[in-house]
């Protein structure tokens, strides 16, 4: 396997997936550059979470390629795709916090799994991790008991944990009230500028993907429909990235 | 859960007029379901297999399973095997005495709940508990994204949830057949007592006078099969859970009906098999 030491982060290759007689994705080129943040937008089910599963392989592809961190993953064997899973981070649509687990055992979860740290050494990582995500108070919380907000942040610092190269972030905002989303926005533009991580957020919030994204992809019938800074889209004279935009930028 | 069962269901809920066409389209589905359902339990088990034998091994994991599985079903087992000691003492002091063969109490009593009333009451028991723990656990899991976030951070859910469940089962039901039979022979005593003074060690020297190996080791550790029954269906449940929290009550169900059905129809070739091999 080559290491692609000059490869982008991410690059997709023609990448099809369908789910029974419904094709998701046809065909799909995508290439993340390394530092940047790309905001892929499109309606419910036009296949933005489905893309983002594949990147890691949650699900598999039906054909063409993905190569993550210079690596091709869909024909990785397990080692090398835990590898490879390593140097990502995911933060799921909602948070998917292992319930059993408070706060700190979810965000100590994967350095538990991967590092020899010490108990002492972990425990200030959690610490840090969480102080980034402003979460440092709650530390024996159950994920219960915390809001939509609170748990997408403890998410967060559990996708940071391993200090990955690449984040995915599925809906980052959704489900949350305009002035938390808002915050977790400028949280993911903070994170952009101190790491320098590469970043694919899936949203159909146009407010926040402007915030904290370089590049906009609007994904429409399995396919980008369109592709450019938030200003380029705007000017484009697409009837569908016009509606897009339109409802999106007024809170959609 | 499309077994044969569901297959004939299915054909049967379809009004008699309905035209042949639809019942051999309905068949079909059936039938495409029931052998989806098999597929998908070969390859569960067959990533099961592996992550349980491949290193490294989750001890810590497999140890709190136990405590969870074991432990905590503990009074449940402990109550029931009771239950049935007295039930059994009961029944049997009525039988035995209009017979003139009261002195075979004891010895009636302990060999109904070694062989079959012990293994067989935990078997239920924990399938009920555990199975239906296990598949709304790993249900909830799956449909809230846990496990592929798990996935995600490269640990193995197999490795992490599954196997260790399946293993603790596997321990732990041979230990509490053990307290059911203990407390079932007890409070068979006990019950006994009540009509009839007799003195426990009195109780336990007629009962256990002709109790040999095969009697006691074969049964009890026949329940090890109950556990991986019920550990290897309530997880398959759990794990191939799908729409929402309907999905998770679906899993819950399907992980102690099919559990429970599968220890019973497991016993009767166990039972064959333990006759044929120890006499």
């Amino acid at each position: 396997m080559d290491k692609g030491r000059d490869g982008a982060p991410i690059e997709i290759a023609n990448l099809r997936k369908a789910f029974g007689q419904q094709t998701v994705l046809r065909g799909l080129n995508l290439r993340v550059n390394r530092g940047e943040t790309v905001a892929v937008l499109g309606r419910s089910g036009s296949g933005k979470s489905v893309l983002l599963k594949l990147i890691i392989r949650l699900q598999m592809t039906d054909s063409g390629s993905i190569r993550v961190a210079g690596e091709e993953i869909t024909s990785a064997q397990v080692p090398q795709l835990n590898d490879i899973r390593k140097k990502v981070g995911f933060l799921f649509q909602k948070a998917a916090l292992y319930d059993s687990l408070n706060v700190e055992e979810n965000v100590a979860f994967p350095l538990r799994r991967h590092t020899r740290m010490s108990d002492a050494e972990r425990k200030e990582r959690v610490g840090e991790l969480l102080a980034s995500v402003g979460m440092d108070r709650d530390l024996r919380k159950m994920p219960s008991e915390l809001s939509g907000g609170m748990q997408k942040r403890v998410g967060l610092a559990r996708a940071l944990a391993l200090d990955p190269g690449i984040l995915l972030f599925d809906e980052p905002t959704a489900g949350l009230d305009p002035i938390t989303a808002e915050e977790i926005g400028r949280l993911i533009l903070e994170l952009k500028q101190k790491r320098k991580m590469s970043a694919i957020v899936v949203t159909h919030d146009v407010h926040a993907a402007k915030l904290f994204s370089d590049r906009l992809l609007l994904l429409h019938e399995g396919t980008i429909l369109a592709e450019g800074t938030f200003d380029e889209l705007q000017a484009s004279h697409d009837r569908f990235v016009a509606q897009f935009l339109g409802h999106g930028s007024r809170g959609d | 859960m499309t077994l044969l069962p569901l297959l004939i269901l299915a054909a049967a809920s379809e009004p008699l007029a309905g035209s042949l066409r639809d019942q051999v389209t309905i068949a079909k589905t059936a039938l495409g379901r029931m052998f989806e359902w098999f597929g998908e339990f070969g390859t569960f088990c067959a990533r099961l297999v592996r992550a349980g034998l491949i290193p490294p091994y989750e001890l810590g994991e497999l140890i709190k399973q136990c405590d969870a599985i074991g432990s905590k079903s503990l009074p449940l087992v402990v109550l029931a095997g009771a239950a049935t000691g007295v039930v059994f003492s009961l029944q049997t002091h009525d039988s035995l005495t209009r017979f003139g063969a009261k002195s075979f109490l004891p010895a009636v009593i302990v060999f109904s709940i070694i062989r079959e009333s012990g293994p067989v009451i935990t078997g239920l028991m924990v399938s009920g508990r555990v199975g239906a723990g296990i598949g709304a656990e790993l249900g909830s899991m799956k449909v809230t994204e846990q496990i592929d976030a798990m996935e995600a951070s490269a640990v193995d859910p197999y490795k992490f949830l599954v196997a260790t469940r399946v293993v603790a089962c596997i321990l732990m039901l041979p230990l509490l057949t053990l307290a059911a039979d203990f407390s079932g022979i007890l409070m068979g005593w006990a019950a006994n007592a009540l009509a009839e003074p007799i003195s426990l060690r009195l109780f336990f020297e007629s009962g256990f006078k002709s109790v040999t190996f095969s009697d006691f080791i074969p049964p009890s550790l026949k329940t090890a099969v109950f556990g991986l029954i019920i550990g290897t269906v309530a997880c398959f449940a759990g794990m191939r859970t799908r729409g929402g929290t309907e999905g998770v009550g679906r899993s819950a169900i399907s992980a102690v009906v099919l559990s429970s059905l599968f220890v019973i129809l497991a016993d009767v070739v166990l039972v064959r098999l333990i006759l044929t091999i120890w006499g």
